[in-house]
């Protein structure tokens, strides 16, 4: 009756990747592969005709309790590139708040016979909880849960930081904004880390960056000055507006005034550094709007590079589970 | 009826007593102990060589579920299920539904636990009515109805004022209150310790502020009512600290702690496994070392087993969409001595905080094998190894992260008032 970790939870015998649920556990080979394995997709990305058919004859459901266009949209486009049959769920959050409807959802899309769930849940662990309970064979795909981990945005990210920068050997990342509330922070602190950058800073006031990061290899930084001083790659997170409802922030001016990224704020940082943003951005809030349309804005790449790194991810996890041996394991429970 | 036990070690701190000598019961009392009274020569034997003749443990935390939640336990299942871990008197909370705020509710609890015959059962009244921290409820119908104690469980008050009133309205009639500290604007959403385990996970925290700005707020209204006062289910250092210093300074204080709150710290939610989910949450590793010191400095005094059984389904979730609480009563005792084990604890401490410390808390008759006490024993296998089998668990909850382990120490029977009502199979 005793858990698996979260590293034999979604690896394979062989530790290969057959669910992917977050980037704790997972070493720099793996995110190396994921990272090369989404390289070749983008090249061909490029060409005229975009499909390949390592997923043919496979049914990918995106299970989505929490709203997203974006991530959905670049989900369902990588499916498609890899000639998956593709279906779109969106599940209001309050239809599911009780687990019984969420084991109960799992169920019947079990029974539809599909091969992967993309999920997306408002609740840390949902991605964790859908991989134990759920049917052998089905690969799960964390698109975001809670302030839990969003992996394959971390890993875009990731591809972004190497197209630009080569390697992670030596870089300064500062992320700033609201820590607290992020899933991406958290994701892109572990593959930063595993990838071997040199620092990594949190930036932000107390309210939005818990100082228990520092135990996890950051350095938090409550001025903007000091936190981009001499950095390579500059993160920006959403400020969500119900933040300042929470006393979290007097007021979105004061925050900007702040901790927003103008051209004089990126000044402070390496003259190539390159400006990076999770989307959708908040233009006077988190971010100038010369700054997000900059030369030094990666933004649109990280999501052409989005879609690479769900084909990469998607493909791996599908083999993975095709060559897990002990695929009909029996979960335990209770 | 007659009965000696004999061949067993006794060990009963209350009387400082740990040695191999008979026991002697007589209509439901202990009648004598070492040589036996005149005219036991025809009484029943129970031979317990080799096991401790032990007190019956006193659990203050046993919820029961009836009424209102029997898809969750019953007096009958949760009864059998205290029995067999060995625990003889247990307190139950209000939070039954309808709530323990009339006499009637009060009564059928009882009634229900004559009938199931199983451990003696005392319920706690609701501090307010319907636990909705504004309006008092029937505190002296309810302490006649038997109620022990009267306690808002983890309800908030509605302001410290209707809570200073309720203090002193109990203080007027020296009337027992039962406080769960916690400050909801801080512990609302919250499902973990707020520490570097929840931040990690993105779990949302429930800092230990949340209970210490409470208990430091209660104690202030403690004294200046001058109200009897228990502090349930502790979980922060600081708490620790607070209650030792309040009783220094000469307030009248007692204090428990969750077994499962000395044995394990919120590292063990890095699989957001909803097992672990409980309220007050597991705290960090200091806090934890911390409460098993207020142990040993007799800040607290009692360890309960806060036996929450739940439906298979309340931990089929996401972690913080779980409902919290485990369901140990079972195991308390073999739980409770691992703490022995690491060299923390010593067995007298030890049994102390499950048979007299708890009783004296709510100032009962029970956890102690004097001469004159009701003939509440058990007989404990301390060398047995055994595993706890999910399939052959006593509660209806299915709630425990112990299952299917292994233990050393076993409760082999139970006996009230002289009787037995559980026997080891």
């Amino acid at each position: 009756m005793m858990r698996s970790d979260p590293r034999a939870l979604q690896l394979n015998e062989h530790g290969q990747l057959k669910h992917f649920l977050t980037l704790d556990g997972l070493d720099k080979t793996i995110l190396t592969e994921i990272l090369d394995r989404a390289e070749s997709f983008l090249s061909m990305g490029e060409q005229s005709v975009k499909k390949v058919p390592l997923l043919r004859g496979k049914t990918v459901v995106n299970l989505f309790f929490e709203n997203s266009t974006r991530t959905r949209t670049t989900f369902e486009l990588a499916g498609k590139r890899l000639s998956a049959d593709v279906i779109n769920l969106n599940i209001e959050t309050s239809a599911t708040s009780k687990g019984e409807s969420l084991l109960d959802t799992l169920k019947n899309l079990e029974a539809m016979q599909s091969d992967m769930f993309i999920v997306r849940h408002s609740d840390s662990g949902a991605a964790h909880f859908i991989a134990e309970h759920c049917t052998p064979n089905v690969a799960i795909i964390n698109a975001g849960d809670g302030r839990h981990a969003h992996p394959t945005q971390a890993m875009l990210d990731m591809l972004t930081i190497r197209r630009h920068k080569g390697s992670f050997e030596g870089l300064k990342v500062a992320i700033v904004g609201d820590i607290l509330h992020s899933r991406v922070a958290r994701s892109q602190l572990q593959s930063l880390t595993t990838l071997g950058v040199d620092e990594i800073r949190l930036v932000g006031p107390k309210t939005l960056v818990p100082s228990f990061f520092s135990e996890m290899g950051a350095t938090i930084c409550h001025d903007l000055e000091a936190g981009l001083k001499d950095v390579d790659v500059i993160v920006m997170l959403r400020l969500q507006k119900e933040r300042m409802k929470g006393a979290l922030l007097p007021s979105e001016s004061e925050f900007y005034r702040l901790y927003g990224l103008t051209e004089e704020s990126l000044s402070w940082a390496k003259p190539d550094a390159i400006v990076m943003h999770p989307g959708p951005i908040n233009r006077g809030v988190e971010i100038s709007s010369e700054v997000a349309d900059g030369k030094h804005s990666v933004i649109l790449d990280q999501v052409t590079n989005g879609i690479a790194v769900r084909m990469a991810v998607m493909s791996m996890a599908m083999s993975g589970q095709l060559q897990s041996d002990d695929a009909s394991t029996a979960k335990g429970d209770n | 009826m007659k009965l000696r036990i004999q061949n067993g070690r006794l060990i009963d701190p209350s009387q400082n007593l740990d040695a191999v000598v008979d026991l002697f019961v007589e209509n439901q009392k202990i009648v004598a102990i070492g040589d036996a009274p005149a005219g036991f020569d025809d009484a029943e034997v129970i031979d317990a060589l080799g096991h401790w003749v032990l007190p019956g443990l006193v659990d203050l935390a046993v919820s029961l579920r009836e009424p209102g939640y029997t898809q969750k336990g019953s007096v009958a299942t949760e009864g059998r299920a205290a029995v067999s871990g060995g625990v003889t008197t247990l307190i139950c909370p209000p939070n039954t539904s309808p709530i323990v705020d009339t006499p009637a509710v009060a009564a059928l609890i009882q009634d229900k636990a004559d009938e199931a015959g199983m451990a003696n059962v005392f319920p706690i009244g609701a501090l307010t009515q319907g636990l909705d921290g504004a309006h008092l409820s029937n505190m002296v119908s309810l302490t006649d109805a038997g109620c022990v104690a009267l306690s808002n469980d983890r309800h908030e008050m509605v302001n410290t004022k209707v809570l200073s009133r309720a203090l002193e309205y109990a203080a007027t009639h020296d009337l027992l209150v039962v406080f769960h500290p916690d400050e909801k604007s801080l512990s609302e959403g919250g499902c973990a310790h707020e520490g570097l385990t929840a931040t990690m996970h993105g779990l949302a925290g429930i800092p230990d502020t949340a209970e210490t700005i409470a208990l430091m707020r209660d104690l202030l209204l403690i004294e200046k009512s001058g109200v009897r006062a228990h502090f349930a289910r502790l979980s922060c250092a600081k708490s620790v600290e607070m209650i030792a210093d309040a009783k220094v300074a000469g307030l009248d204080v007692t204090a428990d702690v969750a077994v499962h709150n000395l044995l394990l710290s919120d590292d063990v939610l890095s699989q957001f496994d909803g097992r672990y989910h409980v309220l007050p949450p597991l705290r960090g590793e200091n806090d934890r070392l911390t409460l098993i010191e207020g142990i040993k400095r007799g800040a607290i005094s009692a360890i309960c087993s806060d036996h929450q059984p739940h439906e298979k389904m309340a931990k089929i979730a996401p972690f913080a969409a779980t409902e919290p609480g485990m369901a140990n009563v079972e195991i308390l005792l073999p739980l409770a001595m691992q703490l022995m084990d690491e060299g923390d604890l010593d067995l007298s401490t030890l049994l102390t905080c499950l048979t007299s410390g708890p009783a004296a808390c709510f100032g009962l008759e029970a956890g102690s094998l004097s001469v004159g006490s009701f003939a509440d024993f058990i007989l404990f296998d301390s060398t047995a190894c055994w595993t706890w089998k999910y399939e052959s668990r006593k509660t209806k909850g299915h709630n425990s992260p112990y299952f299917d382990q292994n233990f050393v120490g076993r409760v082999m029977s139970t006996y009230i008032s002289g009787q037995r009502v559980y026997q080891a199979v």
